[in-house]
């Protein structure tokens, strides 16, 4: 039966021991490499498969809108579709991006540069197009087979359904800056946040709370199930004090002219109306501004980007007098009755300071120089009272400081003084700069806000810090914040009579055929206010007529005023730069288009609460 | 000739049977994990691979129901049997992943390199008993072990399927270095062949060039090449301590494995046992492994010996390898776990060497 049969040799079996041994010595190495990745990294390794598997899908929340006073939409937020591509996912990038080019119509190499160009972490999504239309949206979803790795995203997007009304004070959303994200790590990359205006001032109150999925993936990405499912929170509400109604009737009543109009409740520091005129439109913002239409914007010599409002410094001009007047009377330098002739200018020093009316006003009180709007009067004045003195009533009046409007950049205007000037100039005060900033010229300058401010105080005594929020609400309807009048400062240690002299003056300004702004009468009810025409450039030997004047060397037209007379419940400063016509000519007029439709709206709003009830 | 002789029955290795049954349940269990997501698998791959393992059997008893010293007597035949094989192959193998390495009968396709191996070893023992126990072997015999080897290892080199060429290599050394090769002449050889390394590397193929450069660093690419061997590193270790539980692995479940039914099914245990449970199966693995080391100390001729010896260490060579592979410390070879990965032919010689392994122990008395 056996061949070949021999007997073992001992060294063949020794040898097979040794074989044994490295073997076994094979499985003790295997043991301790499977206890250092199992154990001794195990949790790592753990977590890296975790990371394998599930994705975070963020939802940003749904922002805020804000309406006006009335509850009227000024900003909302619609769902719209990205197309976000994560380039792990997909199995070739190059025939992904081909076909994503196809279904998209674009083009397939800007899309790649796209991907290149963007920076991000490993399985992060690239938004490759936002705002997909219609038919964009449709092809992905029928075509996901050819195009993995691609998902669809929504997200809200930003509208301004009132274009350029009210830009300035609004704002616009962006997307968020590096700064953003490092001031904030519950932003992240291609979130849109407040950049602008009410949008950046409010954006903790708008923005919400974001939701998310957590999502089980396999290895090429497909969704499985979702693990974990967080709801956003929408953004709160914020409602505004303005009245569209009455922001539209003001921006039309100044029309495609350089201007501002500031109306707000002198009782309580409400701004009603906010128009920069011109203004631009927010929605190119929010889909991303392109670089011709920014740099269009930046050349403009309108300055549209300009928030004239609270930026724009103008020299006030002959609104001033109200102030210079309180001043001078309170301080008894003069009294009603103190008289001054007015002979068409005066002679200071080597300078002959000149009156808008050249044949001058004859004789004057302050009551009449506020009427007739008279430079020598003021002129006069100016020479025994200090500019120190002018200086704290304009303050008291809020000039020369931001108002403390809730807006970034707010411009402060000037007040000068002899210690501004001593800091400045380095030199002493001159009593001829006295003369010019008594009738608001020279160094003084003001926004349309402060204009507006300034004479709201005048007409109750007392001055709030202007605001524009009524109140912010909750998706459910609760009430967050409330903003409350805030009081800056009060008239009330003045004599009652300085006020009542010069309101009275002020309500002669329109109410008589002499006064300056006749023009801003309105029917059925007693307006007070006060002209101005405050030149861009220096007085020359003769005033020309506007229309002879370059446009830019045209004076800006001011009126403030108030009404009622008696119970005022709305303030309005208007100015129109360069115009073709003094302030009683062109700004008086436009302050009665304003004020007519704000007594309109009144009675139209009465009348319905009356039906209702 | 297939006589049972009651004597022999009594000398039956249950053992050994026993615990290659023992692996193969366990290996069955992963599969069935392993297909678990896929759903077009499910059933399908179990199904398969327990009626190879029900084949497997029979093969297995067939194996040691002859006298193993007729394998002596027709060593050369079979082995001239498998190589022609290997060449039809060559001719009409079918297709798959870039490689020709299926012979297609019908429903059933075999993988011929699998019985080439088994082929060899008996052939090398057939012909290395006679020079096996003088001190070292001769030059002659390691030249003819190596004239052996070298066809049907360049065969399987040119299908291409690097894996079972290197099992092919490692066993013809493990069986040359028992039957006496000399340490100074594997020095010698060394220092022929690593001059020549260079210019063998620019003939593998770019993908099992980027495997041996993703071994030495993988997170080098970690989306490319270097992908399979994080995956299955991350598999294994995130099993921790004590697994995520059966058919929870979520690497395998979620495809982020490759080939998660054959060559990295030792990841999809691991990920699912932990380590606890990975110690068990290796514990499991030297039981056997020390059970056909008791069957090769039971030849009584040099032929047993170096037969059992080889079969011993083509199996635990495959285990070594395609375990340390998985846990990221060899480069990726696509070599399968023995009793564990699917494939049919893969089982079907597995358990033919333990049918051999048994004959040999069982047949220890018989002279």
């Amino acid at each position: 039966m056996a061949l070949n049969q021999r007997e073992v040799p001992l060294v063949l079996r020794r040898r097979v021991g040794v074989a044994l041994g490295l073997g076994l010595l094979g499985f003790i190495g295997l043991i301790a490499r499977l206890w250092n990745l199992q154990v001794i990294q195990g949790e790592e390794m753990r977590l890296s498969s975790e990371k394998n598997r599930i994705r975070l899908h963020r939802v940003q929340a749904t922002r805020g809108t804000v309406v006006d006073r009335y509850g009227r939409v000024l900003i909302d937020s619609r769902p719209s579709f990205d197309a976000v591509v994560v380039p792990e996912d997909s199995p070739s990038l190059d025939g992904l991006v081909e076909n994503l080019a196809h279904y998209l119509n674009g083009s397939a190499a800007e899309l790649q540069a796209q991907l290149k160009a963007a920076s991000r972490t490993p399985y992060q999504g690239v938004s490759i197009k936002r705002d997909l239309s219609y038919d964009d949206v449709v092809a992905i979803e029928t075509h996901q087979i050819d195009l993995p790795g691609v998902n669809l995203q929504i997200t809200p997007r930003r509208s301004y359904p009132r274009g350029s009304q009210l830009a300035h004070l609004l704002g616009y959303v962006g997307e968020a800056s590096q700064a953003d994200l490092d001031g904030d790590e519950t932003y992240h990359r291609g979130d849109l946040v407040g950049k602008t205006g009410l949008e950046r001032r409010f954006e903790h109150y708008l923005r919400g709370i974001d939701g998310g999925q957590q999502v089980e993936v396999d290895s090429v990405g497909r969704k499985l199930s979702i693990l974990r499912e967080v709801e956003e929170v929408p953004g709160n509400t914020v409602k505004l004090t303005i009245d569209l109604d009455l922001q539209d009737a003001a921006a039309e009543a100044l029309g495609d002219r350089d201007g501002s109009v500031v109306a707000l409740d002198p009782n309580t520091g409400e701004i009603l109306a906010f128009v920069n005129s011109p203004s631009y439109d927010p929605n190119i913002f929010a889909r991303g501004v392109r670089t011709n239409e920014w740099k269009a914007l930046l050349a403009d010599h309108h300055k549209p980007l300009n928030n004239r409002a609270i930026q724009g410094q103008y020299p006030p001009g002959s609104t001033f007098k109200f102030i210079v007047a309180t001043a001078a009377l309170e301080e008894g330098i003069i009294n009603p009755f103190t008289h001054i002739n007015c002979s068409g200018g005066l002679n200071f020093g080597n300078h002959y300071f000149r009156c808008w009316k050249k044949g001058g006003h004859g004789s004057m009180n302050v009551h009449e120089a506020l009427v007739q709007s008279c430079d020598t009067f003021f002129y006069q004045l100016a020479t025994r009272i200090g500019i120190d003195t002018i200086a704290k009533y304009a303050r008291k009046f809020g000039l020369g400081d931001p108002t403390g409007i809730d807006l970034e950049h707010e411009k402060g205007g000037l007040i000068p003084d002899t210690a501004w000037k001593r800091k400045r100039f380095k030199q002493s005060w001159v009593t001829g700069e006295t003369l010019s900033a008594s009738i608001g010229q020279g160094y003084v300058t003001a926004t349309p806000l402060q204009m507006a401010n300034a004479v709201a105080m005048m007409s109750v005594g007392k001055r709030f810090r202007p605001h524009f929020v009524l109140r912010v609400e909750s998706p459910d309807g609760d009430i967050i914040h409330e903003e409350k009048p805030e009081e800056m400062e009060s008239l009330e240690h003045l004599r009652p009579t300085t006020l009542m002299q010069v309101r009275d003056g002020m309500h002669d300004v329109v109410a008589t055929e002499r006064g300056t702004g006749k023009k801003a009468r309105v029917r059925g009810v007693e307006v007070a206010g006060k002209t101005g025409t405050s030149q861009v450039v220096k007085i020359g030997k003769e005033r020309l007529k506007a229309n002879k004047l370059p446009w830019q060397h045209r004076d800006h037209a001011w009126f403030v005023g108030y009404a009622p007379f008696e119970a005022p419940e709305i303030a309005v400063a208007v100015i129109v730069e360069h115009a073709d016509g003094g302030g009683g000519a062109v700004a008086a007029p436009l302050t009665k288009e304003i004020l007519d439709r704000y007594f309109a709206l009144k009675h139209e709003r009465e009348n319905k609460s009356y039906a209702q009830n | 000739m297939l006589r049972i002789d009651r004597r022999l029955l009594a000398h039956f290795d249950w053992p050994l049977l026993l615990l290659a049954i023992a692996v193969i349940m366990c290996g069955l269990a992963t599969i069935l994990s392993a297909s678990h997501s896929t759903e077009a698998l499910v059933g399908r791959a179990l199904i398969q691979q327990t009626v190879w393992a029900g084949l497997g059997l029979i093969a297995l008893l067939a194996a040691c129901s002859f006298d193993y010293h007729w394998l002596d007597r027709y060593a050369y035949w079979i082995y001239a049997a498998t190589l022609v094989l290997l060449i039809a192959v060559f001719v009409f193998g079918a297709w798959g992943g870039g490689a020709r390495r299926w012979l297609r009968f019908g429903p059933i396709s075999i993988q011929p390199s699998e019985f080439a191996k088994l082929a060899l070893v008996v052939s090398l023992s057939s012909l290395l008993q006679r020079y096996a126990g003088e001190g070292s072997l001769s030059l002659r015999a390691v030249l003819l072990a190596a004239l052996l080897a070298l066809p049907p290892a360049a065969l399987i080199l040119r299908q291409p399927d690097l894996g079972t060429a290197l099992v092919v290599a490692m066993t013809t050394g493990a069986v040359l270095l028992v039957a006496g090769l000399r340490l100074r002449w594997v020095a010698y050889a060394a220092l022929i062949v690593l001059p020549v390394l260079p210019y063998g590397w620019q003939h593998l193929k770019p993908y099992q060039q980027k495997r041996v450069l993703m071994f030495v660093n993988p997170s080098a690419d970690p989306l490319g090449a270097g992908y399979h061997i994080i995956q299955s590193k991350i598999a294994i270790g995130s099993g921790m301590l004590h697994g995520k539980g059966y058919l929870n692995g979520t690497q395998n479940r979620l495809n982020f494995l490759p080939e998660q039914h054959t060559d990295f099914i030792f990841s999809v245990f691991a990920e699912e046992w932990g380590f606890i449970g990975a110690c068990m199966l290796l514990a499991l693995y030297v039981a056997l492994l020390l059970r056909c080391f008791v069957a090769v100390s039971r030849a009584r001729d040099s032929f047993g010996v170096l037969l059992a010896f080889g079969l011993t260490a083509m199996i635990f060579g495959q285990v070594l390898v395609n375990i340390a592979m998985a846990a990221g410390a060899l480069p990726v070879v696509g070599v399968t776990l023995p009793f564990f990965s699917k494939g049919g032919s893969s089982l079907l010689v597995c358990m033919t060497a333990i049918g051999l392994l048994m004959n040999i122990s069982m047949r220890r008395f018989t002279f």
